[in-house]
């Protein structure tokens, strides 16, 4: 036995030249794209990832779609598409590179055993082959996905071998160098296992932890508040550690509020598109035809043309129809599913009911909890639908996260796209990837996992032409473990104070850190208890609340390792919800209604605000500086693109 | 729904120094109580915190006694109903019962190669380090076609 104990944590100090934070989709692409540009170099590599890559992040219960594939489409209107969902602002060059190479990852996942669904007669054919996917929309495609992640990781960990990779590790903090502060050092975490803190130095890393949940007060506050739609366990660890040592973030202000099946969360795409299934409200009216003029009133209609548009705007025409009354909105399940019975044999029709409950199962199985316990079969009976609480993430549909460097071979690429390495943020050796890249949403699985391979192989070549680097910490080892394990010794010291270990004046406890953190956001940073609505009186009032509550860190608690987590986690979700909620102070106009509203300000005003919002953040003094920044298109606009899509914006 | 481990199943992973559903919950709910301070119950699991389960079923699925079952959400479901898989090396069995006792039970395919044979490079060549540069391509060297006609400033 060591003479570790929780006060008195053992100190592993490691280098490498590049360390791999993560192990979801992102991080698993990283680790087999960058052992083949690695190889023969002598770089060493390593990977750190809070859980177990085999169910580590987004995708631990797995999918039932791929939602990136292009096949027989072009990337260019790949990037119409999400600049369309987007209501316009999107870094064209991003997604134009995820959406070229997306299709071979794609391919991998099936040579490594993926089940991917094909059309009749090509059922043996693999994509790479020429086999025909089964799509459930333009862009996306059905899987038998209940082992995605697991099949995913299990390549990925041969790729960069079992012995450079370190799970159950919980990264806090990362360093600029001592004596270059525009460049990354080193990261340091601890041990949720034994009590034990590890301080990296590298040259350079991927920051892919994820993006963030449990920012904002949930609907369900008892049992069910780990019930979140996007994974509970991230917690914008990536946000707020490329914040706290100076990257620039851009579109922080946006967030994505999916409708889905109400309390269970399970996901509407396969029943909208595979089944055609109709949403109506209470009185069985189709609630966007009745509200579709309204849209007219704050200039949103010229995102969307026709029935065709972003799912911001959706949500809208559904949110008016609940707080006028007329709720609950229902997804018309049986109808839909009659319908394709019709012509059915009643083999096919239990196949096809097959197929509806394993688009649940195989990633949102407490939706079948929620029906089950209900009695609620989706053949027989409608079920409701509800907005849910909103999270921060940069690759499902929405677009929160960095500001990167992009590729530098696109036609028309203007210079405040392209500054350096491929995915390189502000801080030199600083990399992101999926839910980390800003302005450029819809990457989903495959172009997050796609992604963290195009990082991953500019980092080999920043280490390359960089061999010189020899990275110095700015802090002492006393310094960080000081940080880190300061809950614990807080705890030790105050315990005996009071009677009961949970209310005590010297310490806050990570779960009511949280709920006052959830409550600041829901109440006054647009949540649901407002319908989403703030203003700039109330984003005041957030603010002053919210540096206290970053002042109560200091005195936040950790009684064991486990509370340690939960500890840095909730301090992480503090930083993301500042940039948050200066990203939508600063933005003075409602660029994603159905998302959150500025009630002062409710008007799309492309003249005005049609460009990024970036932020930089100071540890030190504490201040954010906000600016515009150019949004510059690279795609000819589409004969079948809203108007609004031609506006240039600001000329800034 | 919460996760729970039934004091009949739960053998402790056999005294392993790291159990199957500690090893695998995402968000370290899973808990050995060794002495049975914790729980009255000594060397068995059980989840630490309910209220943070995302009901992801990695613990259900992997442990090998089939210990672990989900009770939906207290504040959210009525009571009555279970969702229970059973994961084999290529396909999963669902048993859904609903709280009125109908049954539905669904098997699917969860992949097509052996578990553990997934091989990451195959003979999939060499990386061209004359491309390291170049954005257009990665190891593969397999990007998609494009119509670079669409680009404004083609
Ligand atoms: C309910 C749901 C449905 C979805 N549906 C689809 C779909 O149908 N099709 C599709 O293609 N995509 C879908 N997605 C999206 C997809 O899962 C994500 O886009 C993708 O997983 C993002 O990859 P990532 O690597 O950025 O993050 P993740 O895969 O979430 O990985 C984050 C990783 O970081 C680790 N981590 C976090 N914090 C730290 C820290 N501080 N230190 C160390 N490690 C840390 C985590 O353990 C995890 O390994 C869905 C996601 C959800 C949740
Ligand atoms: S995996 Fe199963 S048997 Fe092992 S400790 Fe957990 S509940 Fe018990
Ligand atoms: S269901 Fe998922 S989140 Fe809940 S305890 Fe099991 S592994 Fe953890």
């Amino acid at each position: 036995m060591s003479d570790y104990s929780f006060s008195n944590p053992e100190i592993v100090e490691q280098e490498c030249d590049i360390l791999l934070i993560g192990g979801g989709m992102a991080a698993c692409g990283a680790a087999f794209e960058i052992m083949k540009w690695a190889e023969n170099t002598g770089l060493s590599i390593k990977l750190v990832d809070k859980a177990a890559m085999d169910r580590s992040g987004a995708v631990a219960q797995g999918l039932s779609a791929i939602n990136t594939y292009m096949g027989e489409n072009d990337p260019a209107d790949y990037v119409r598409y999400v600049r369309g969902d987007l209501m316009g602002i999107t870094r064209e060059d991003l997604v134009y590179d995820v959406g070229r190479h997306v299709d071979d990852s794609v391919h991998n996942f099936e040579d490594w055993g993926l089940p991917i669904w094909k059309q009749k007669g090509d059922e043996g054919t693999k994509l790479r082959d020429g086999g025909k996917p089964v799509r459930s929309g333009r862009w996306q495609i059905m899987i038998n996905g209940e082992s995605y992640k697991w099949i995913v990781a299990e390549a990925a960990k041969k790729a960069i071998g079992i012995e450079n990779i370190e799970e159950h590790v919980f990264i806090v903090r990362l360093f600029t160098d001592r004596n270059d502060p525009s460049r990354i050092s080193g990261a340091a975490g601890f041990s949720v296992r034994e009590s034990r803190i590890y301080i990296y130095r590298f040259k350079c890393c991927l920051l892919a932890a994820g993006g963030a949940v449990n920012v904002f007060r949930p609907r369900s506050v008892g049992e069910g508040m780990g019930r979140a739609w996007y994974p509970v366990w991230n917690a914008g660890s990536t946000y707020a550690m490329a914040a706290e040592c100076g990257a620039e973030m851009t579109l922080m202000e946006n967030r994505f509020v999916p409708a889905r099946f109400k309390d269970g969360y399970g996901p509407v795409g396969a029943w909208f598109l595979l089944f055609k299934a109709k949403a109506m409200n209470a009185f069985g009216e189709d609630y966007q035809a009745r509200n579709y003029e309204q849209l007219k009133d704050r200039g949103y209609d010229r995102y969307a043309i026709g029935h065709a548009m972003g799912t911001c705007l959706r949500n809208h025409l559904m949110m008016i129809e609940m707080k006028e009354g007329r709720g609950p909105i229902f997804m018309d399940t049986p109808t839909a599913m009659a319908r394709l019975a019709e012509n059915m044999t009643p083999m096919e029709i239990r196949h096809l009911e097959a197929e509806a409950w394993e688009d649940f199962l195989d990633m949102t199985i407490g939706q079948c909890g929620v029906w089950a316990g209900e009695n609620i079969e989706p053949d027989k009976e409608m079920s409701e639908l509800m907005p849910t609480e909103p999270y921060l993430l940069g690759s499902h549909a929405g677009c929160a996260g960095l500001w990167v460097s992009g590729p530098e071979d696109l036609p028309g690429t203007p210079d405040h796209y392209n500054w350096g390495y491929n995915r390189m943020t502000t801080v030199n050796g600083l990399f992101t990837a999926g839910d980390g890249v800003g302005a450029s949403g819809h990457k989903f699985s495959s172009g997050s996992f796609t992604e963290g391979r195009i990082a991953s192989k500019s980092m080999v070549k920043y280490c390359l032409d960089n061999r010189d680097i020899v990275p110095e910490l700015p802090v002492s080892t006393e310094e960080i473990v000081e940080e880190i394990y300061r809950p614990v010794r807080t705890y030790l010291k105050h315990k005996d104070y009071t009677t009961a270990i949970d209310v005590n004046p010297h310490y806050i406890t990570p779960k009511m850190l949280q709920s006052r953190l959830q409550k600041i956001m829901d109440e006054y940073v647009a949540g649901v208890a407002t319908w989403y609505q703030t203003n700039q009186k109330m984003l005041e009032l957030a603010e002053r609340k919210l540096i206290m509550l970053k002042e109560d860190s200091l005195k936040m608690r950790a009684k064991d390792l486990h509370e340690l987590l939960r500890a840095w986690e909730n301090y992480h979700r503090i930083i993301t919800a500042e940039a948050h909620m200066r990203h939508i102070k600063f933005r003075q106009e409602t660029r994603y209604p159905g998302y959150y509203y500025r009630a002062d300000f409710l008007d799309i005003n492309d003249d005005e605000w049609k460009c990024f919002v970036n932020s930089r953040y100071d540890r030190e003094t504490g201040q954010w500086d906000m600016k515009k920044v150019k949004w510059s298109p690279l795609i000819k606009v589409g004969e079948n693109e809203p108007a609004g899509m031609s506006n240039m914006g600001p000329d800034l | 729904m919460p996760t729970y481990v039934r004091t009949d199943k739960c053998d402790g992973c056999k005294g392993q120094d790291k159990t199957a559903c500690m090893y695998i919950c995402p968000h370290d709910l899973m808990r050995l109580d060794k002495d049975g301070s914790e729980t009255g119950h000594a060397m068995k699991a059980y989840n630490q915190e309910p209220e943070q389960c995302w009901e992801c079923y990695a613990c259900v699925k992997i442990c090998p006694q089939q210990a672990i079952e989900c009770r939906h959400y207290a504040d959210v479901v009525p009571l009555g109903a279970q969702v229970q898989p059973l994961r084999g090396t290529d396909s999963i069995m669902w048993t859904i019962r609903f709280r009125n006792g109908n049954m539905k039970r669904f098997t699917f395919p969860i992949r097509t190669t052996p578990e553990g044979s997934a091989d990451p490079y195959g003979d999939k060549g060499e990386a061209d380090r004359s491309q390291l540069a170049n954005p257009a391509s990665l190891f593969t060297d397999s990007m998609h076609s494009c119509d670079t006609s669409q680009f404004m400033a083609t």
